[in-house]
């Protein structure tokens, strides 16, 4: 059966006693013609690969237009000179999102989650939470799974791309994916991820995408660490009992429904916005110029 | 609409950044022409329209195709050194920019040729790293790529397309898709059919063979990522 609204895989979680990765995992087998076990490989070499961005992103990189990078690697030495004042939890969780979606901007090689551009947001939650929680390794890719499957249920109602949806389908999709599966991974129940799912995207609903330059730098690597915590925060008010009162499946169509009302300036085109403002303007010549930002003379 | 079938289709691909559609999209479209052309071309002429023309720069679209035209696939961070790969392999690849308007934002047409040789190919980046070819010397076509796809040009004649499946179904080859255009009544036409599996070479011989048939051209599927 295609689960198409989060409703029925809630549904299919209590009638057969399951989790929500178990269930995914389960289409994900029947669907794709293939066995649990080359799953799990296929989701433990993506999982690798969110490891190694991270690393290489806490390193430093510079994207090629020089507009980019070294921020996470600035937010890495700021927490090692004292504890963050946010807690060192959710400072991690930003520190790895801006990590790897650095080095998205920069080349590098990254797993799309669900798109390059939000890249970062599904890395730095399990790994900023996989010790606190004392995840195993098969419980990170059943983390990746419910991320996955959750964000299946949300492409297919409403939408994944900036230029579709603007920056809530990105940043937006990948933040609710995340939440609902760290609710998951921290022993809630499939009902209180979908509260998770829910709030996360209803916190993030609106955001457009306006990219200075059409690059995906700025304000995409930033809105990476908000995104990150901001699935944190969706997840811990759904352990502690607090609901969405508007459901997830509801609040997904939303999302989809502000997606199709948005300008085509605030979709990706870089017409708008960000985008336009004069400091972006001047970024864009330069760009066009030399080829590179000369970040001095901004 | 499903849209997303596999959860690898949101947790994936693995790719280089920065942009699934405007570079692991471009990789892809550039593997489709050299799957087309057969070998690797010695000139590629790389005309990119809408948004491909205004942001390439940024998100390594000509880097992009030019590693997708040399074979590279979409995981393999050589794609940043596209330009000195294509030296190194006797490639030249010319860029060119056009203000055209496309019907869709992210398209690029590739002109690829080896001595007497030449094929086109147009290909547009639908999103995720997904693409559609939507032409293939000078014939409009619609070729996603997720399945084995074989292009046969012929004289537009009477009966030809009844020849040439009943050769697939003697080779037990099931035809998922098919296609036929043509530039004008009696002129050259494309019959183009995409199949569930691999078409065994026999089977290309014997279509080959056909009088009337003027050539062939076989693309393989090509995978959502490299694993």
């Amino acid at each position: 059966m295609i689960i198409e609204k989060f409703a029925q895989i809630v549904d299919c979680c209590e009638r057969e006693n399951k989790s929500l990765a178990a269930c995914f995992l389960e289409r994900e087998v029947e669907l794709g013609d293939s066995d649990q076990a080359s799953v799990l490989k296929r989701m433990e070499r993506n999982l690798q690969v969110m490891e190694e961005g991270a690393r290489q992103g806490l390193e430093g990189v510079e994207s090629f237009s020089g507009l980019s990078g070294g921020d996470a690697r600035r937010m890495l030495d700021y927490s090692q000179s004292g504890p963050p004042l946010g807690g060192s939890l959710y400072f991690q969780a930003a520190m790895i999102a801006a990590a790897v979606n650095e080095v998205n901007a920069a080349m590098g090689i990254i797993c799309a989650t669900p798109t390059a551009g939000s890249s970062g947001i599904v890395p730095g939650v399990l790994l900023a939470c996989r010790d606190a929680l004392k995840l195993d390794r098969r419980a990170q890719l059943d983390f990746l799974i419910t991320c996955g499957g959750c964000g299946l249920l949300i492409g297919n109602q409403a939408s994944l791309s900036g230029a579709a949806g603007g920056c809530q389908a990105e940043v937006g999709s990948a933040s609710a994916m995340a939440a609902a599966a760290l609710v998951e991974a921290a022993g809630g129940s499939p009902k209180a991820s979908g509260h998770a799912l829910a709030i996360a995207l209803k916190n993030l609903l609106g955001l457009t995408c306006d990219p200075v330059a059409s690059l995906v730098e700025v304000p995409c690597i930033k809105r990476n660490t908000v995104g990150a915590v901001n699935a944190i925060v969706a997840a811990e008010m759904a352990l502690a009992g607090v609901t969405s009162k508007i459901p997830a499946d509801e609040v997904i169509l939303a999302m989809g429904s502000i997606g199709r009302m948005m300008p085509v300036a605030l979709r990706e085109t870089a017409l708008g916005g960000l985008a336009q403002t004069p400091t972006a303007r001047k970024i864009s010549q330069m760009l066009q110029g030399e080829g590179k930002v000369d970040l001095e003379n901004l | 609409m499903t849209l997303f079938r596999s959860l690898f289709d949101i947790i994936g691909p693995v790719m280089v950044g920065p942009s699934s559609s405007h570079t692991a999209g471009a990789v892809r479209i550039g593997l489709a022409a050299r799957s087309i052309f057969g070998q690797q071309p010695e000139e590629a002429v790389i005309t990119l329209y809408g948004s491909f023309a205004h942001t390439h720069k940024g998100h390594g679209t000509d880097l992009a195709l030019i590693a997708g035209l040399l074979g590279y696939s979409l995981d393999q961070v050589e794609i940043r050194k596209a330009y000195q790969l294509a030296q190194e392999a006797g490639l030249t690849p010319r860029i060119h920019l056009s203000d055209e308007m496309t019907e869709h934002p992210n398209t690029a047409r590739i002109v690829m040729r080896r001595g007497d040789r030449e094929h086109s190919v147009t290909g547009i980046s639908t999103g995720g790293g997904l693409i559609d070819l939507t032409e293939i010397d000078g014939f409009n076509v619609h070729v996603s790529c997720e399945e084995p796809v074989i292009l046969v040009f012929h004289r537009d004649r009477p009966g030809l397309i009844a020849r040439v499946t009943h050769i697939l179904a003697d080779e037990k080859v099931n035809v998922s898709q098919m296609e036929v255009s043509r530039k004008a009544k009696g002129e050259t036409a494309l019959m183009l059919i995409a199949t569930d599996g691999e078409i065994p070479e026999r089977a290309l011989k014997g279509i080959e063979l056909i009088e009337d048939v003027k050539s062939i051209i076989t693309l393989s599927a090509l995978k959502r990522e490299a694993l």
